[in-house]
């Protein structure tokens, strides 16, 4: 599955990374929770999360997480998607909640990391 | 064998502010892929600076940041000036937090960070003192 297919899926809406669409995407992480995203992201993962703040974009860099999809219609701040561009992060933005985005995505053969870092 | 260190850089951590958290983390990230790490290394050291990182943002006095190189080793070092930590082995428990609303409404405070450096790491030392401080180690085999 690459960008380009993620976005199709889920209707999103291309906030950055217009150019990235055939970036490929191996699995996915569903969290609002920055803490278990950091425990459990493997590489070339998409990650879905309906909080937007710096640190969501923070904690794709330290990942190489190279998609975020914001869910739950939400639109991050221009600042926020500044700070997405300059770290080559690709952002979507989609009308489905947390649990309809993954679920799709999921049907469509993408599939999420369950082990740990390290284990 | 300090002299030997082929990369010694120091990175300040303040307190509550949490604009900044995570540029030392970005510095250290660079640094590294500048000299060749390998990308899977480079991961692991980039998520376990992080947390170390957000952890003297949360919940210290303010500390730093000191990322060491040798021939075999990367070793990352995370110091802060207190308050200290009561009881290490329950701070080591998955889930177990004392982090405040603050960090938690940034996605963060979930009781993950100290054993999730400990898995990124080939080696973590963590000792602490009530009214000094905290000092982690964390040794990452470079070959």
């Amino acid at each position: 599955m690459n960008i380009g297919d993620i976005r199709e899926y889920l209707g999103a809406e291309v906030l950055c990374g217009q150019d990235g669409m055939e970036t490929e995407i191996l699995s996915a992480c569903g969290s609002d929770l920055m803490s278990d995203v950091l425990a459990f992201v493997k590489e070339k993962t998409v990650l879905l999360t309906g909080l937007t703040n710096p640190h969501v974009i923070r904690t794709a860099e330290m990942l190489d997480v190279s998609l975020i999809v914001f869910v739950r219609g939400k639109y991050p701040s221009d600042d926020i998607l500044e700070m997405a561009k300059e770290r080559g992060i690709a952002i979507f933005r989609t009308e489905m909640t947390l649990f309809e985005a993954c679920g799709v995505l999921y049907t469509h053969g993408l599939r999420g990391g369950r082990h740990k870092i390290g284990e | 064998m300090a002299n030997e260190y082929i990369i010694r850089e120091k990175y300040l951590v303040i307190a509550n502010d949490f604009n900044a958290a995570g540029d030392a983390s970005a510095s250290i990230k660079t640094t590294l892929k500048k000299i060749g790490v390998n990308s899977a290394l480079v991961r692991r050291i980039s998520i376990a600076a992080y947390e170390a990182e957000l952890n003297i943002a949360i919940h210290s006095e303010g500390g730093e940041m000191v990322l060491l190189m040798n021939k075999e080793d990367i070793i990352l070092q995370a110091n802060d000036h207190g308050p200290g930590i009561p009881d290490v082995s329950l701070a080591m428990k998955e889930g177990y937090s004392t982090a405040p609303e603050t960090a938690r409404m940034l996605g963060f405070g979930a009781g993950m960070g100290l054993p999730n450096m400990k898995r990124c790491a080939s080696d973590f030392q963590i000792t602490s003192e009530v009214g000094k401080g905290t000092n982690i180690q964390m040794v990452f085999k470079v070959a």
